[in-house]
């Protein structure tokens, strides 16, 4: 009976730390609404002439969904569980940085350097 | 009680203080361990996707003289994808809501709702891959469509692990209630619902969006 009543006291606790509110989910959806149908739209609707324009721009837009989603449907702050799930993220967004750019950065590099291509490669290029 | 065991030295403390382990454990730790250990979990996943989109980054434009994003995709389904996998997130949402108001009714109404747009989602992943595998454009065609499928189908599978999951918690709530229990595996199925929906905004920016450019 103690068991039960010391984890019905400590779960409230947990769910306050999350500021879980209707408020919260319905600014969320319709920033996420609104951050998802501009790339759609950029793309589909070929809005920018250069194709390398419109990819930046998508990925902005990417970075700031993900940024909504963390804070609004992740209930993501500095404060949750310690700062500990902050920190985490940290750590992990340092790796996933390194993990892209890295292996973007190498594989072109080596891509470039190579010897030139075998005439068998070369008749099966677009 | 805290005062007296927290900041006392380990060593000569552990065995005193074992009948008191859990008060100990309780009063220093006020937060849910389990939610922040899920939150872990999510993090090492984020690095297994982290891998599969260099992947994709490095092989995405090797389409060994096949047909390349652009020619497949279809961004129309994908549009009606994306909504499906964001709806599902606000009624999500709406699930914890009626859960901290403790009302099972609507906890399992939203949570079948929440079901039925992630099948949604997995039915029309699935037509896709089928339609790109009859047209021959399988993962066996090219590097760009190995790493494609490996990305896109680990999201989906992640996407179906959650439908099973949601539909043992629904089982678990509809026989014990909202229990403590119950709430914090609700609660860490919340966190791995949101995170798949942040990983498809990468997927449909970098994969789809991005590949429909050339």
């Amino acid at each position: 009976m103690s068991e039960a009543h010391d984890v019905h006291d400590h779960d409230p606790h947990v769910e306050d730390d999350l500021h879980i509110s209707l408020k919260g989910y319905m600014t969320g959806f319709i920033l996420s609404v609104i951050l998802t149908a501009i790339p759609f739209w950029l793309v589909m609707g070929k809005v920018f002439d250069k194709p390398a324009t419109t990819a930046i721009v998508i990925l902005a837009f990417a970075a700031v969904q993900i940024v909504v989603h963390m804070i609004y449907f992740l209930h993501l702050n500095a404060h949750s569980q310690g700062g500990w799930n902050m920190l985490a993220l940290i750590f992990t967004i340092v790796l996933v940085v390194i993990t892209l750019s890295g292996s973007l950065w190498v594989m072109f590099h080596m891509n470039s350097n190579m010897m030139p291509a075998s005439m068998h490669e070369m008749r099966n290029m677009p | 009680m805290s005062e007296i065991t927290a900041p006392t030295p380990r060593a000569a403390e552990v065995a005193a203080a074992h009948a008191h382990f859990h008060v100990f454990d309780d009063h220093s730790h006020p937060e849910n361990g389990t939610l922040l250990g899920f939150w872990l979990y999510l993090m090492s996943d984020c690095l297994v996707f982290a891998c599969l989109f260099a992947m994709y980054g490095v092989l995405g434009r090797s389409y060994a003289a096949g047909p390349s994003g652009a020619d497949l995709f279809d961004l129309p389904l994908v549009a009606v994808n994306t909504s499906l996998l964001l709806l599902s997130s606000i009624t999500y949402g709406f699930a914890m809501l009626e859960m901290l108001k403790k009302r099972k009714g609507g906890t399992l109404a939203w949570l079948a709702v929440t079901g039925l747009l992630g099948a949604g989602f997995i039915g029309i992943e699935l037509y896709e891959f089928a339609h790109l595998i009859h047209e021959g454009a399988g993962p066996q065609r090219s590097a760009f469509l190995s790493s494609f499928f490996t990305l896109v189908g680990t999201h989906g599978l992640h996407v179906s692990c959650g439908i099973i999951w949601l539909v043992t918690l629904m089982i678990q709530v509809g026989k014990h209630g909202l229990i403590p229990e119950n709430r914090r595996r609700l609660l860490c199925l919340s966190m791995f619902w949101h995170f798949l929906d942040v990983v498809w905004i990468g997927v449909f920016t970098f994969v789809y969006l991005m590949g429909s450019l050339q």
